[in-house]
């Protein structure tokens, strides 16, 4: 059993860290404060490959695989989770997901422009009434000709507003269970009758789209089905089990900048003589955050470790999804108080973080999803 | 739990105006950071800025449970609203009715009591926060005036406020025994106020920052004597204290009524989730804590009214209630799914308003100190 990274993701590590200082950190404050989608930064990323980690190298990626998605998630999330989750969509739920079930064309037509970054990916499978519930989605797509028709709406689609290329899970028949009768199918947002509706006026995580997807008698060609012909869900379960992993890095890189953050502030800030780090109260809240991340770090790590060996992930997916974002919130809630009434306003980044991982414990299966999810697997 | 026929009709009253005139608005002050005038006008005009303070002062002449009950009820649909009516009442309003002379009194009291201006507490400074003691401010004694220089920060209702409470220190290096508190005017000459930072959450309340560049203060606006203002703020607190434990209470009481309302309605799995058991043991957990909040605050109201020793029991309140308000909201949002986190289902915003609670005229770390003070010497 081995705990230490290998050298080459170190030096991955070292790369991020390198670039998130550099390029990410700096405005991330500003790009929450005006809703603002960091194009700039997207393209200086998929320069040292961040947009293509989990694609093979013959299409354009850099193949590196889930744990070093994993660093990459965690990192960049210290100082913006909002390109956290941007990239986190990007690469587990949509570069692996067409790596893993595409065909052969249709690799060669997407991968490598999605491991440019010249198409900006984004999942769609939630809608008004498919939440937790995600089998009970309604879009439909009827098959006409060489074509399927899609008729229906998205709800609170990442990147939507950015993005190139659509995985979008759709009911191709209405069966018993409602699970079987979904297909899933690449979608261009050039094809007609395809929009954009609502944006969403988010808390947190503010420099991202999230958005409702409307199709209209929108067609997509047959070729554009990923996987076969109602057996969609099944595409859409293993790419959760990836998106989990990345969440649960998203919520640990927050969860790592609100201890760093708590750290410096108690060195520094005095009150009774003393910096506040002389406090039992402070330094129990400090040791209690850096266990606790230290636990979910543990598990994300595992759970990364066996996606990348192809063993089955599920379990340990929904246990590091759920610890890390339950860390991330309560560390992000103990960041602020640890500020005070200066945590309270925008002269530090806690309030950010306070306001950005609290999405951690809904998005990509919430704490209650994931709990059934586990118990079922632990008690069959 | 049993309220007078006034106490329950004050209720009514406020959750009827809270429902009517403040929740349409809560939404967009919070996003644009606008302080409420109008909705803060018709407070005065129903009297609730003076709810505690006798007719004579031109106040509402109710009791403590009252004024507990309306920052509650307004708490319960915009804590940005409930936070104005406590810092007004609880932190200057009420201080100079009950700590300054007759003469202070009259003069101050009855246009802060009929709403003519908001009232406000200058205590915290840069360096003085939960070390409250650590004040930097100074005034010194210049013939028949106090000479001001200092600044402080984080002060609700800063700039909506015509009359101030100021900490200061008359004397240097005695600690605590050397600060005293006066009334200062708004037109006080090198006196300026400067709108606060932006804010996580209680984004309609007004706060700012308090700059005193000799500022010249009357002596007869010193409360009591020279050296007694710590004492006197403690006793603040110890009210103010059960206005934020009401504020909190509101608000998780606010977000629980919204989590009931989804809970009911939305369907998933063929059922409404409040059927799933994790969700309805969610609800159970949160009304208890609630229900318990609701306990303390009132009682420590209670004490208040009764003119028995409330300082305990007002830490207990304001950190329990508090705490459980940030349980509370964070489950409402849970409980709401992706909608919660969104602007539009009120719930994300209470959960920010609450953080407010934990942090502000007190935070949970020093209502446990006092509480274990007051342990240790029993």
């Amino acid at each position: 059993m081995r705990f230490e990274l290998s050298e080459e993701l170190m030096l991955l590590q070292e790369t991020v860290k390198s670039f998130t200082t550099a390029e990410v950190a700096p405005k991330a404050a500003e790009r929450d404060r005006k809703g603002e989608f960091p194009h700039d930064i997207l393209k200086a990323a998929s320069d040292l490959g961040f947009l293509g980690m989990t694609i093979p190298e013959k299409y354009g990626g850099v193949e590196m695989g889930n744990l070093a998605l994993s660093l990459l998630i965690e990192e960049i999330s210290r100082a913006d989770a909002s390109l956290g989750v941007t990239l986190s969509v990007h690469n587990s739920l949509i570069g692996s997901t067409l790596t893993h079930h595409g065909t052969d064309e249709q690799k060669e037509k997407y991968l490598p422009r999605v491991a440019s970054g010249e198409l900006l990916g984004a999942y769609a499978l939630t809608e008004s009434n498919a939440g937790t519930d995600a089998a009970n989605l309604g879009l439909k797509a009827e098959k006409k000709g060489d074509h399927y028709v899609l008729n229906g709406s998205k709800l609170f689609i990442t990147n939507g507003l950015e993005a190139g290329l659509f995985i979008v899970f759709a009911r191709t028949s209405q069966e018993d269970k409602k699970s079987r009768g979904v297909t899933c199918f690449l979608v261009e947002p050039s094809y007609s009758g395809f929009s954009i509706g609502t944006e969403e006026e988010k808390m947190g995580i503010r420099a991202t789209s999230t958005v409702e997807l409307l199709f209209d008698e929108c067609p997509v060609p047959a070729e554009n089905i990923l996987g076969e012909v109602g057996k969609g869900f099944r595409i859409a379960m293993w790419a959760l089990d990836g998106g989990r992993i990345g969440v649960g890095s998203q919520a640990l890189g927050i969860a790592q900048a609100c201890l760093d953050a708590s750290l410096k502030y108690a060195k520094e800030r005095e009150q009774f003589n003393r910096p506040i780090a002389a406090f039992q109260a402070i330094q129990w809240k400090l040791a209690e955050m850096a266990t606790e991340i230290e636990a979910a770090r543990l598990l994300i790590r595992k759970a990364a470790w066996l996606r990348d060996k192809g063993l089955d992930c599920t379990s340990f997916a929904c246990m590091a999804k759920m610890k890390a974002s339950e860390v991330c919130v309560n560390a992000a809630d103990e960041a602020v108080q640890i500020h005070g009434g200066a945590g309270y306003t925008k002269e530090f980044p806690v309030e950010r973080y306070f306001r950005d991982s609290r999405i951690t414990k809904i998005y990509e299966g919430t704490s209650e999803a994931v709990r059934m999810v586990l118990a079922r697997r632990l008690l069959s | 739990m049993q309220l007078t026929e006034e106490q329950a009709m004050i209720r009514e009253t406020v959750r009827k105006f809270a429902l009517e005139e403040v929740e349409p608005l809560a939404i967009e002050i919070d996003r644009d950071h606008i302080f409420p005038e109008k909705t803060v006008a018709k407070m005065a005009e129903m009297g609730l800025l003076g709810i505690n303070i006798s007719q004579e002062f031109g106040g509402a002449g109710m009791d403590d449970m009252c004024y507990t009950i309306a920052v509650e009820e307004l708490g319960r649909v915009c804590g940005s609203t409930g936070l104005t009516l406590a810092a007004h009442i609880s932190l200057c309003t009420y201080p100079i009715y009950a700590f300054a002379s007759d003469e202070q009194k009259r003069k101050y009291v009855p246009d802060l009591a009929k709403g003519r201006f908001l009232g406000a507490f200058g205590l915290t400074e840069p360096n003085a926060g939960s070390d409250a003691g650590g004040t930097q401010t100074v005034a010194v004694k210049k013939g028949d005036t106090y000479v001001l220089n200092g600044s402080k920060i984080f002060i609700t209702n800063a700039q909506h406020a015509g009359t101030f409470i100021i900490t200061a220190v008359t004397e240097k290096g005695i600690g605590t025994r050397g600060i005293s508190a006066f009334i200062v005017e708004r037109d006080t000459p090198g006196f300026k106020v400067n709108k606060g930072d932006e804010k996580l959450g209680m984004r309609g309340s007004d706060w700012g920052e308090l700059y005193f560049e000799d500022a010249p203060i009357p002596a007869e606006n010193l409360i009591g004597k020279e050296g007694e203002g710590f004492k006197m703020f403690m006793k603040t607190l110890d009210g103010g204290r059960i206005s934020i434990g009401a504020l909190a209470l509101g608000i998780a009481q606010g977000a629980l009524d919204k989590a009931l309302k989804y809970a009911k309605e939305r369907v998933q799995f063929d059922e409404a989730i409040i059927e799933q058991q994790a969700i309805a043991f969610k609800l159970a957990e949160m009304s208890t804590k609630i229900v318990a909040a609701r306990h303390l605050v009132y009682d420590a109201a209670r004490r208040k009214i009764a003119g028995e020793p409330f300082s305990l029991q007002s830490a207990y309140a304001k950190y329990f209630a508090s705490e459980i308000a940030m349980e509370v909201t964070s489950e409402a949002i849970q409980i709401h799914g992706g909608y919660g986190y969104t602007r539009d289902y009120h719930v994300e915003r209470y959960w920010r308003d609450a953080k407010l609670c934990t942090i502000g005229e007190g935070t949970s770390e020093i209502q446990k100190l006092v509480i274990a003070r007051t342990l240790a010497k029993m």
